[in-house]
């Protein structure tokens, strides 16, 4: 096969062609206008074909335009990238390629491409740049809690404001690690050259942007009340900023299941001869088990969001108690899907904190085995509990004992992961190093997170603080402060290795520091305001409440003026200092880090041999991980080409 | 690698964890003492309701073991930073151990025991003398209070963005304030009339979701006369936020008085109401304009 993968490195041309010539073809600024195009297009044709149908009468917006405009959209966006090209290509009988433009330039960030390293840059300035706005939205939000009564924003902008941060956030943090640090890094760590389906990578990507755009065009629609969880029948009920939700989120759906597919498809039948199982860096387990969620509860999203999209379109009623269908059916099929979701969020995590604590202990990885255990458990246990989210529905209350059963045991394998990481710590010589720092951070974070998580699950516990901000202190706990943490943690790690530059220390430290102590001081306090008594998405709340409120807001502008010292820093250190960092600045054993900087194209030389585990530090006679410069030997996991 | 480079006083384990037990032990008793003892009086959702103490205990309980828990991994967390922790640039090479068998097995062990002995305890409590321990349980609960007076059926309407109170036992009057008597159970039979809702009493102790076509039964024996505060704990729609309103408990004379009057002055009004029932439909929900 290797002889057709790399036909398309034909030598440039001699002379470079004009520079507005090589705006011309298929890249993001096609996809753009095909994609603006697109919108006005299905929504002509959507308005077109519902003429004097009944169901999007006596309505000020058409539903049916509107899905039309978005669907348009979304195809002539991805035409424009050159998604279709391969697949005519192919039925035109020209002959097959593995990787399309894999060249060195910037060009290349700004189209289709199959190198899992470009998709993973791209991966992740998309997913900064999405966090940054609802990270704006949150402040948005805490602004008007500074007072008990609305003042800034009217209930629909604030429960918009709500919504969009909250799905936003879910949206993008989804693959927030899988994206950037997965598509970049896994393919490396298991000595492979490309993902399983270099193509489809790169659609998994390319579904971002329009998703989170469409998502923020619900504001232009009339935005949408029902917060990120989306419930009908209230959804059934919504303007068209509903749609926005609905299409959105579904996209992402999409995305995720094949983000999944492709990492299993990856690690299953990619890996380098000596890559055993047990061998396998623990960021690529937990990247397995993400992947396993992902290709099976995203579908159920994908479906779930479909339903409600023809309730709202076609007439149909799949959650109108009024007209033979059930509320209970939407929260069953969202929460099937969006507990395994809370999962997708950690796992990655848990993974990346693990990958780092050895590094910087300079100790083997305490407990290898169990640590895998734990995520397979959690992975498992993790579609048993989703009806803890219905603990007061009134829906099959007599198996709530068999959910709480449940919902506590899966503390059981998480408890794996605090044992391995302090298991490391433990008798080692710890770096105090950015990456470190936040690793550390997160169990701290996290074991919060875990143990508030113990009184919702006891269902006397949770009557009193369902629906409450206790919940949303438990989840900021859980997804902030275990998944965010982990995700600054991998940045600090392997940002160096993808950009070749270092950051700057003094303000990653600052930035640490700022962040972990208002992250405590903005979400500790709403554990309290929660139990007593204030609800979650509300801008109206008691007057005896404002005290602790006030300081929570307060505390998050800190917050969010800390992510601020993150992008300067980020900006700084990669436009300006630019500081080249070390090919190996951790002294990792980790094989991606033995590689040199920039890592090319092709990843490897030859395909690599792996002599060891790649935690064995401080092991007397330990080879190193992986015999580089060996040529590669046939048969065994074989990667080629 | 490490030999040669390691200092002096090489960190060996048996010291470090004694000293650590001594310290948590320690620390986790006087922990657990102000959970019980300063905090317990204190804690929400008070006692109200036989079924808001109930959730009280719980929380104390609970608070009170996840103390020595938090204490544990943070000890844990500070102690290798301040006792393993390597100064200055050079790399040098911690104790290879890989894993300890017999500490997995007991760890393992040890928190399987603790979360099932919590998941018992939160059943017994669902089963016990507050039957559901004020959580909505659906139309037709397992656990049902016996008492010499059977339970006062109160039905609860949730619709956008209201809350009204249906009292069959009394003609099926129905009115904008909820009053119950103190000393008796009372089942709060909640449902909607538009959209999910969630019936939220907290010094009540009752938490029941408001679904239109369900009938989502809470039991709840409020213990003194006094008044609670009711807000919507399921986002509804644009005035969610704004679905609040007080209810009362009064003295058994007192409630007798109180629903004598209703049931005279909402009388031309019960008349044009629909039949009790345990839901209701109404006209099919259309979409905002
Ligand atoms: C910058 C720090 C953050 C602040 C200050 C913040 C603040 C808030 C606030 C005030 C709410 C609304 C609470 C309510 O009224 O119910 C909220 C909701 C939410 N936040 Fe955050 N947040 C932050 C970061 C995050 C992150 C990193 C995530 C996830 C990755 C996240 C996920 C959510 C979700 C899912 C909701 C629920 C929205 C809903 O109720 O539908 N937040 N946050
Ligand atoms: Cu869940
Ligand atoms: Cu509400």
């Amino acid at each position: 096969m290797s002889d057709v993968a790399f036909e398309q490195h034909a030598p440039r041309p001699a002379a470079a062609p004009p520079w507005w010539r090589r705006l011309i073809g298929f890249n993001l600024l096609a996809a753009s206008a095909l994609g603006i195009g697109g919108w006005f297009l299905g929504h002509w044709v959507g308005t077109r074909i519902t003429i004097g149908m009944d169901s999007q009468l006596g309505t000020d917006q058409n539903d049916i335009a509107t899905f039309m405009g978005f669907l348009f959209a979304v195809s002539g966006w991805l035409i424009g990238l050159g998604f279709l090209n391969y697949p005519l290509g192919r039925m035109l009988g020209r002959p097959p390629s593995l990787r399309e433009k894999e060249e060195e330039g910037p060009g290349r960030y700004f189209r289709l491409c199959t190198d899992h390293k470009v998709v993973g840059m791209q991966y992740f300035v998309t997913i900064l740049l999405f966090f940054l706005i609802a990270g704006l939205n949150a402040m948005f939000i805490r602004a008007e809690l500074l007072t008990p009564k609305e003042k800034l924003w009217n209930a629909n902008q604030y429960l918009s404001l709500v919504g969009l941060h909250g799905t936003m956030m879910l949206m993008m943090m989804s693959a927030a690690i899988l994206g950037p640090f997965a598509n970049y890094f896994v393919p490396i760590m298991i000595g492979a050259r490309r993902m399983a389906f270099p193509r489809l990578e790169s659609l998994s990507f390319w579904l971002v942007p329009p998703a989170g755009l469409i998502l923020l065009s619900a504001v232009a629609l009339g935005g949408f009340p029902t917060g990120w969880t989306g419930y009908a029948p209230l959804a059934n009920t919504a303007r068209a900023g509903m749609d926005a939700y609905l299409f959105a989120f579904a996209l992402i759906g999409l995305s995720m299941t094949i983000v999944g597919a492709n990492m299993l498809a990856t690690v299953l039948t990619m890996r380098a001869p000596g890559m055993t199982w047990t061998r396998l860096p623990i960021f690529v387990w937990g990247v397995i088990c993400t992947s396993v969620l992902m290709v099976l509860a995203a579908p159920v999203l994908f479906a779930t969001l479909s339903m409600v999209a023809l309730d709202r379109t076609a007439d149909t009623s799949f959650f109108l108690a009024s007209a033979g269908g059930s509320p209970f059916l939407y929260t069953n099929l969202f929460w099937f899907f969006g507990h395994p979701e809370v999962y997708i969020l950690a796992l990655p995590g848990f993974g990346v904190v693990l990958e780092i604590l050895p590094v910087f202990s300079r100790k083997p990885l305490w407990g290898y085995r169990l640590a895998v255990a734990g995520m397979l458990g959690v992975t498992l246990l993790s579609f048993m509990v989703w009806q803890h989210h219905l603990f007061v529905s009134g829906m099959n209350a007599d198996l709530r004992p068999f959910y709480m059963l449940t919902t506590e045991l899966i503390s059981v394998p998480t408890g794996f992961i605090f044992l391995n990481g302090l298991g490391t710590l433990w008798r080692g010589r710890i770096r105090f190093t950015v990456p470190m720092l936040f690793a550390m951070a997160f169990f701290s974070n996290f074991l919060i997170g875990g143990l508030s998580g113990v009184f919702l699950s006891d269902v006397p516990s949770d009557v009193s603080t369902h629906g409450s901000y206790f919940v949303m202190a438990h989840f900021h706990y859980t997804i902030m402060g275990g998944l965010v943490f982990a995700l600054f943690a991998a940045t600090y790690y392997w940002l160096p290795k993808m950009t070749g530059l270092r950051f700057n220390e003094t303000l990653a430290k600052i930035h640490f520091w700022g962040m972990f102590v208002f992250f405590n001081f903005t979400f500790a306090p709403l554990f309290v305001a929660g139990m007593l008594g204030m609800p979650r998405r509300v801008s109206v709340y008691s007057s005896s409440l404002q005290g602790i409120n006030d300081f929570v807001s307060v505390s998050a502008f800190l917050l969010g003026l800390s992510m601020l010292v993150f992008l300067i820093n980020l900006v700084y250190s990669t436009v300006f200092a630019r500081v080249p960092a070390e090919a190996n600045p951790w002294h990792s054993r980790g094989l991606e880090f033995q590689l040199p900087t920039p890592i090319p194209v092709r990843n490897f030389e030859r395909t690599p041999v792996i002599e060891s585990g790649p935690y064995e530090y401080g092991v007397p006679g330990a080879p190193p991980v992986a015999a580089l410069g060996r040529p590669a030997v046939a048969g065994g996991g074989g990667s080629s080409p | 690698m490490t030999s040669n480079l390691a200092p002096a006083a090489a960190p060996s384990g048996e010291p470090h964890i004694r000293r650590l037990i001594v310290i948590w032990v320690v620390l986790s008793a006087i922990g657990v003492a102000l959970v019980v003892f300063a905090l317990g009086p204190h804690m929400p959702p008070w006692t109200f309701s036989d079924e808001a103490r109930d959730q009280r205990n719980i929380n104390i309980m609970l608070a009170a073991l996840a103390t020595p828990v938090l204490l544990a991994v943070w000890m844990a967390l500070v102690y290798s930073i301040v006792a393993f922790r390597q100064r200055g640039v050079a790399i040098v090479d911690g104790t290879p151990i890989h894993g300890g068998g017999r500490l997995e097995v007991a760890w393992i062990v040890v928190t399987t025991l603790i979360v099932v002995s919590l998941a018992v305890a939160g059943t017994a409590a669902l089963f016990g003398t507050t039957k559901g321990a004020g959580g909505g349980q659906g139309p037709d609960p397992l656990a049902v209070p016996h008492g010499s007076l059977p339970p006062l059926q109160v039905q609860v309407i949730g619709q956008q963005w209201a809350w009204t109170f249906r009292y069959p036992a009394f003609g099926g009057v129905e009115t904008t304030q909820i009053a119950i008597p103190a000393g008796r159970v009372i089942a709060l039979h909640v449902t909607s009339l538009d959209v999910n809702h969630s019936f939220w009493a907290i010094r009540l102790g009752v938490k029941a979701d408001a679904i239109p076509g369900s009938d989502n039964v809470a039991f709840v024996r409020p213990r003194r006369p006094g008044s609670f505060r009711i807000r919507c704990a399921e986002l509804c729609g644009l005035w969610h936020g704004h679905m609040f309103t007080t209810g009362l408990v009064l003295t058994p004379a007192a409630f007798s008085s109180w629903i004598r009057r209703q049931v005279v002055a909402n009388a031309a009004a019960t008349r044009t109401l629909p039949p009790y029932s345990t839901h209701y439909f109404p006209e099919p929900l259309r979409r905002a304009g």
